[in-house]
């Protein structure tokens, strides 16, 4: 037999996270609906990554994996991060974009040369 | 299948035979975050170009299922977790009673897509040639509306038709504008949760396993590595419903 017994998360913790979780999907269907403008998009979003946390942390066992594990669980993440951050710093920083020059009011157009003015 | 949690030549301890296991199934979810994050991206992007229609479309789901579907999911997860601690616990019968308990919820997902999928097809919904965002402001019987919500409708097309609305552009064109762009949106939706369930359906596939080597009484302290690697995937695929809600249902309810 090995050296140490795995962790065995208890069903106490695991009834826990469950209420957390259920807590959190009716707090962001319930968020959703108040107007918040652009903070609506970046609660939701928190609400969200704070239940894929308490998932990978508990339900996963992450928090009681090998410190090997856990470098390959936040690698995995860290590529995430460099797929969504490098393309977004390119397509939210250009300007010429059809949809862009649609909402944008006639005279910013004109200072635009090539913008297309329609889709 | 005669192997049940003996040593393998290669490794030097069980534990470490475990941890391999382990690691080794983060690394396909490694792959996974990354065939879905294309998605997710994809999506950022064209939300970030076409706001308005990708409003107007995220609003014609219906919140109550897509809601009701998130509880399902997450209930499932933990009767997951509860199959790999009986496991752990050489709870031997509980093993394949708590799995049976994840596949129905898991159906019931399936099952709850479904009905959403239809009433997309009956909506005029589908991406293709007869997509048409504007159907349910036109047609409140069909659309199974009350007076309030086919008013709603209407509002919220009439709006979305306006900011599509270039300079010098005809109601005809902005209305194929916001057509153009829905059907953007939609196809967004069906690829991200039709490739969301294709993961629930392979899941249950899995689960069925699962549940027929769980009767024979195999899953126990010694031996769990099967429960607890299709348990991360599981959880994994439930992660990904955990974004897909709030993306797809919610961020523009504030405005409906």
């Amino acid at each position: 037999m090995s050296e140490h017994q795995e962790h065995i998360v208890s069903p106490k913790i695991y009834l826990t996270i469950l209420t957390a979780l259920l807590i959190g999907t009716g707090g962001t269907v319930y968020a959703a609906k108040i107007d918040l403008g652009r903070w609506n998009i970046v609660l939701a979003l928190s609400i969200a990554v704070t239940k894929m946390t308490l998932v990978i942390l508990f339900f996963m066992h992450g928090k009681y994996s090998a410190r090997r594990t856990k470098l390959i669980i936040a690698s995995g993440f860290f590529w995430l991060a460099i797929l969504l951050v490098l393309t977004l710093a390119d397509y939210t920083t250009r300007h010429a974009e059809p949809s862009r020059s649609q909402l944008a009011p006639v005279g910013e157009l004109e200072q635009q040369p090539g913008a297309p003015l329609s889709a | 299948m005669h192997r049940t949690g003996e040593l393998y030549g290669q490794f030097q301890t069980l534990e470490q035979q475990k941890e391999s296991a382990t690691m080794g199934m983060w690394v396909f979810l490694i792959t996974e975050i990354l065939f879905f994050g294309g998605l997710f991206l994809a999506y950022t992007v064209n939300r970030h170009a076409f706001p308005t229609a990708f409003g107007v479309g995220g609003n014609m789901l219906d919140l109550n299922l897509g809601f009701l579907n998130t509880i399902v999911l997450i209930v499932s997860s933990f009767t997951m977790a509860m199959s790999v601690w009986s496991a752990q616990t050489s709870r031997r019968k509980a093993v394949p009673a708590w799995l049976i308990a994840t596949l129905l919820l898991g159906s019931a997902f399936l099952g709850i897509k479904v009905v959403e999928y239809k009433q997309k097809f009956d909506h005029h919904l589908i991406p293709g040639h007869n997509f048409d965002v504007t159907y349910c402001s036109r047609n409140q019987v069909a659309c199974g509306l009350g007076d309030k919500e086919f008013a709603d409708e209407q509002k919220e097309i009439h709006e979305g038709i306006e900011a599509e609305k270039a300079p010098r552009m005809s109601e005809e064109e902005a209305t194929v504008a916001l057509n153009a762009h829905a059907q953007l949106y939609f196809s967004l939706y069906f690829g991200m949760t039709g490739l969301h369930a294709l993961h629930m359906i392979i899941g249950a596939g899995l689960l069925l396993w699962l549940i027929f080597e769980g009767f024979k009484g195999r899953f126990d302290a010694n031996y769990n590595t099967p429960v607890e690697n299709i348990g991360l995937y599981w959880h994994f695929v439930d992660i990904v419903w955990i974004f897909l809600f709030p993306l797809l249902y919610l961020i523009n309810r504030h405005l409906a």
